[in-house]
């Protein structure tokens, strides 16, 4: 394998994770609390997201009481945009729908609401699956290896975690790895190219800006990213009308348990991994692997949303309702993954085609004496704050306003609302 | 003009194996705001989260002093435990207190010092017994 590099720029994401629906939003603080990279301040009343900080996680989405934060996805109009229509339905899909007995329905539907093609997540996740465990022994990953199929926890890793880069799995994330095979298929049947129209319906944000941006990809293998929530309104009634059921899905439970928390990492039949799910249990998991922690563990598998995929904010079920459905379904399907083999291909063919940026969105300047002196500013400002982190300044801590200060995200005269007149917010 | 310094103290509880490593982690998000490469983070984190543990486990806490420099961290952690009754016999690799039954179940592996070693450029352990550890570290930014 070559040797593996990481470059490291600071840029600007085009794309957004998040929106905001300004007339609901009533500038509470409680998407801002909550980030997990402190993304969000309240200007003006209402929130405001740094992109450049957004891991596209949807804790804020999942967060709001007024729905005032909205996850970015293409709308279902987008069906027009092309001649031929493969769909990618993900593991997580499966635990939406109540009394499902068969994962054929669904895939049948997809069929009926318009989809000219049907390629399961699932399939491709045994392969990425198979891929791993070459890797896993030939691959020169730092041990343990972190998986890479949450791409919240691989944005935040990129941010913050900059030393634990060499550990990540570079594998094409299971959606992406179906719709290179789905779409090179597609291609030999003798389907032009330029007909072809890839569609992967997402249960999160950070799902849908991974598959726009391209992560780990020459340029995006999936065209249109649509939400679960709004397959789930045409699939319930198409389900429900089907009247001939074809034999389709070719996944086993392998595939399918990949929709849940430890359903990755225990395919990859290591005795010694961590399945960690929850944004904030990531963390701590990543934390202490940077601090020199957990050198037994073989795979580390990271998932931002608690359950797992089911847990994503694109959904319509509750997250625990939805992987006690997988659970169900699991065992009812043969436990025969997938291997590469069987479609002639090895684990080249799943790697990354590169690798992915580092990012710098938390230096304080690129000189690092500037940098110390700023530090040195907020930590000196942050000595006269009241340290409750209210939020009432429109941060979402008091160290959180000082570093604000330094970098003149706000006017430098900026007073802490909670010290009295007379106090110096600033130094 | 004085060399720009940031400093920094942490108190280590003692008795509170939660809080264990978040003075690492508060030096880490500091030193990842000033842009020092990870490789010599990582190098700091895992230095300071074994002096961390060591001062909950051995010594009832103490006290952790970081004072960051434009191309190097000074760590000192000083503590008034037990102290240690032969410092050369703890940096040995695989030396350690911990009784047999307890290295049995993968504790104690006798490594904790000796990292701490292996991952500084300078390091210095001074201990008395019955008064207390101070060790010193130091890291220079590659």
């Amino acid at each position: 394998m070559a040797e593996r590099k990481i470059k490291c720029v600071l840029d600007e994401k085009a794309l957004h994770t998040v929106m905001l629906d300004p007339d609901k939003c009533v500038g509470c603080v409680t998407c801002m609390k909550r980030c997990p990279t402190e993304a969000i301040r309240v200007r003006g009343g209402k929130a405001s997201v740094a992109y450049e900080r957004c891991i596209g996680c949807g804790e804020c989405v999942r967060l709001c009481r007024h729905h005032a934060k909205l996850p970015a996805h293409d709308s279902w109009d987008t069906l027009g945009d092309f001649r031929y229509k493969i769909v990618l339905p993900p593991p997580s899909l499966y635990g939406q729908f109540n009394n499902l007995e068969d994962i054929d329905i669904v895939l049948n539907g997809l069929l009926a609401i318009g989809f000219d093609e049907v390629y399961e997540v699932g399939q491709a996740a045994e392969y990425v699956t198979d891929a791993t465990k070459t890797l896993m022994q030939y691959g020169g990953i730092e041990s343990p290896i972190i998986s890479t199929a949450c791409p919240a926890v691989v944005e935040l890793i990129m941010m913050r975690y900059h030393n634990l880069a060499g550990h990540l799995l570079n594998t094409l994330a299971p959606v992406d790895a179906a719709a290179k095979l789905a779409r090179e298929a597609a291609i030999a049947r003798g389907i032009p190219a330029e007909d072809i129209g890839v569609y992967f319906i997402s249960p999160c944000p950070a799902k849908v800006f991974a598959l726009k941006m391209g992560f780990g990809v020459e340029r995006p293998y999936v065209d249109r990213v649509l939400s679960v929530s709004d397959a789930y309104m045409r699939l319930v009634p198409a389900m429900a009308a089907l009247t001939d059921i074809k034999k389709m899905s070719k996944m086993s439970s392998t595939g399918l348990s990949w929709g849940i928390s430890r359903g990755e990492a225990n395919a990859t039949e290591e005795l010694k991994t961590i399945a960690a799910d929850g944004i904030e249990q990531c963390v701590a998991i990543l934390e202490a692997l940077e601090d020199g922690g957990m050198q037994d563990i073989k795979f580390i598998e990271l998932n931002a949303c608690v359950s797992g995929c089911v847990g994503g904010v694109m959904n319509v079920e509750n997250p625990f309702v939805a992987r006690s459905r997988l659970h169900y379904l699991t065992r009812k399907l043969k436990n025969a993954p997938n291997r590469m083999d069987d479609i002639g291909k090895t684990a080249d063919y799943f790697l990354w085609e590169h690798d992915p940026t580092l990012k710098d969105v938390f230096k304080l300047d690129d000189n690092r004496l500037a940098a110390m002196a700023k530090m040195i500013e907020m930590d000196s400002i942050f000595e006269t704050l009241p340290k409750v982190d209210c939020g009432l300044c429109g941060a979402p801590s008091c160290s959180a306003f000082a570093e604000d200060l330094v970098n003149g995200v706000i006017p430098h005269d900026t007073k802490c609302p909670r010290l009295g007149e007379n106090k110096e917010g600033g130094k | 003009m004085s060399e720009t310094r940031i400093h920094q103290e942490y108190v280590v509880s003692g008795n509170n194996f939660a809080s264990a490593g978040s003075a690492s982690e508060e030096v880490k998000s500091t030193l990842k705001k000033i842009g020092v490469a990870s490789s010599d983070i990582r190098r700091v984190a895992i230095a300071m989260y074994e002096g961390e543990i060591n001062m909950v486990i051995h010594a009832g806490g103490g006290v952790a002093t970081v004072d960051i420099y434009l191309d190097r961290v000074e760590i000192v952690l000083a503590d008034k435990g037990k102290g240690i009754e032969n410092v050369e016999l703890a940096m040995t690799p695989g030396w350690s207190t911990a009784p047999e039954d307890i290295r049995a179940l993968g504790f104690g592996a006798g490594m904790g010092l000796p990292n701490m070693k292996k991952y500084t450029d300078e390091f210095s352990i001074e201990s008395e017994v019955g008064v207390g550890t101070t060790v010193r570290m130091t890291i220079r930014f590659g």
